[in-house]
């Protein structure tokens, strides 16, 4: 099988594949490392689309040496052409909407999480836990209520109340902990240092960042084997961005797609905003903030693969912009209201990025852009409480009639 | 003024397996110095060029020192310093 072992992003030494997340000579973070040079892509490709129907399809470019699965399987979302976005976004691109909230916890964390849980069990492990801003809550407590595992979920005590519940109700150990998600990873990192338990994103991180990957590949397989020219992607951490070019890079590796890394683009709040700065300020060093923004789930004031993220924009000629709390707010209702799509405010980042990328000219005619949307709008109602216009009637036809009857008429 | 500095499991091996050491400081700088001249191997491992190492972080009463003075952060008497690996965490 393909998977080798653990490698430094940094200085590439070395590891065996174990729960190790950085790298004991320098810090760096590790990656897991792959053989693929005897795959046959034809014979690779029949593989896939005879596989299961969600991310295990993929089994060759995941980090297990023996099949691995999980009951609950996310993966092949839809990804929906959205015209009438790209038409009142007034742009002749071909504008793609790939709607991760179509997972069963409602966001792209149950691809990271099945992959991290699914090596925790084969590691042995019987408690797995990690350090979130709600969606991986849900996802952690729920894979791990599957899968029979005890977990632990540490958040920020001030989440919103949905993704509380929408964790709890897993029979989770719910943890609140007083600080902001830096405050939470920092906690959890010490914990890790000693608990025997598995967290998806402290130790278990070089293999739960690898789920991402799945993304990019059914990206690739729902255009018809084909690579976008364009993606628009939220950043918080960094690590869903970079690996969607891991998992591009691989298939092009592999000659299972042709062509040239589509142009990225990273999507972030301007109330927490590290890796939006640095690439603006032209460094590859993000400076710490404090996060002040509805993007709740993109609120990582200290972005571990920040650094990875503007490399990759500037690579591939992208950008990464920043959105107001209001374009946020304005983003979901412009994705809701030409696509059906609700999505949270991570979403919203990511639909006001594209329109300020749309307004500013770098949309070209005919090309493919896909756009990540990685969460659901009824986890973050916050975001749009008292948005929403009630006319209150009557049960008579008269009554509705006096209050729509101009409008229906017309 | 003396000051706790927690050690994490994989860096004990140069400070001869003790997780909490104890020195003198009255900034960060000061207080990893006097750690180094103790536990040489230490300041190889997180330091490069006189600069913690990208992917250290450390933290005073659990506040990360990039939002202080880096290593000219003040520490206080009793106070904790606590070096992590910065890589954890995020989506």
């Amino acid at each position: 099988m393909a998977v080798k072992n653990l490698k430094c992003k940094e200085c590439s030494a070395e590891y065996e594949l174990g729960a190790n997340f950085f790298c004991a000579e320098c810090f760096g973070p590790l990656e897991v490392k792959y053989d693929h040079s005897d795959l046959n892509p034809e014979e690779t490709r029949r593989r896939i689309q005879a596989g299961s129907r969600g991310i295990w399809r993929y089994a060759d470019f995941l980090p297990f040496e023996n099949k691995a699965g999980d009951p609950l399987e996310p993966g092949m979302t839809p990804l929906l052409k959205a015209d009438r976005l790209s038409e009142i976004l007034g742009t002749g691109a071909e504008i793609y909407i790939k709607n991760d909230a179509a997972n069963p916890t409602h966001s792209f964390k149950d691809r990271v999480v099945a992959v991290a849980i699914a090596k925790a069990k084969e590691l042995g492990f019987e408690t797995v836990a990690c350090a979130s801003t709600g969606n991986l809550a849900n996802a952690v407590a729920a894979h791990a209520a599957a899968a029979g595992l005890d977990s632990y979920v540490f958040v920020p005590s001030n989440l919103e109340e949905q993704k509380l519940l929408a964790t709890d109700i897993y029979g989770t150990n719910l943890v609140g902990v007083k600080g902001n998600y830096d405050d939470v990873n920092r906690l959890c990192t010490q914990l890790a240092d000693e608990k025997p338990w598995a967290f998806v994103n402290v130790n278990l991180r070089p293999y739960y960042a690898e789920g991402s990957k799945t993304l990019a590949f059914e990206t690739v397989e729902q255009l018809g084997w084909n690579l976008p020219d364009r993606v628009v992607a939220p950043i918080a951490s960094g690590s869903l961005f970079t690996k969607i070019s891991r998992g591009f890079q691989e298939w092009q590796e592999v000659g299972l797609v042709e062509g040239e890394q589509p142009v990225f683009h990273g999507a972030q709040a301007e109330g927490c905003s590290p890796v939006a700065t640095a690439f603006a300020e032209g460094t590859r060093v993000c400076r710490p903030q404090k996060p002040d923004t509805i993007a709740k789930s993109l609120a990582i004031g200290d972005p571990a693969d920040g650094p990875y993220a503007v490399a990759q924009a500037n690579k591939t000629g992208g950008s990464i912009d920043a959105v107001s709390d209001d374009e946020i707010r304005a983003g979901i209702r412009l994705l809701a209201e030409t696509t059906g799509i609700f999505t949270e405010t991570a979403g919203g980042v990511t639909v006001g990025v594209l329109k300020k990328l749309a307004d500013r000219g770098e949309l070209k005619d005919g090309e493919k852009v896909v756009v990540y949307i990685t969460g659901e709008g009824l986890k973050t109602l916050d975001a749009n409480r008292d948005s929403f216009a009630l006319t209150a009637i009557d049960p008579s036809p008269e009554s509705f009639e006096s209050k729509f009857g101009q409008e229906v008429a017309a | 003024m003396a000051v706790t500095v927690k050690i994490p499991t994989q860096l004990r091996a140069t400070t001869g397996g003790q997780a909490d050491l104890s020195a003198e400081g009255s900034t960060v700088g000061e207080v990893l110095d006097a750690v180094f001249a103790e536990h040489g191997d230490l300041k190889d491992r997180i330091t490069e060029g006189g600069e913690l190492r990208r992917f250290v972080n450390v933290y005073v009463g659990g506040e990360d020192i990039r939002y202080g003075e880096g290593l000219g952060t003040e520490v206080d008497d009793g106070a904790e310093v606590t070096i992590l690996p910065a890589v954890a965490g995020g989506c």
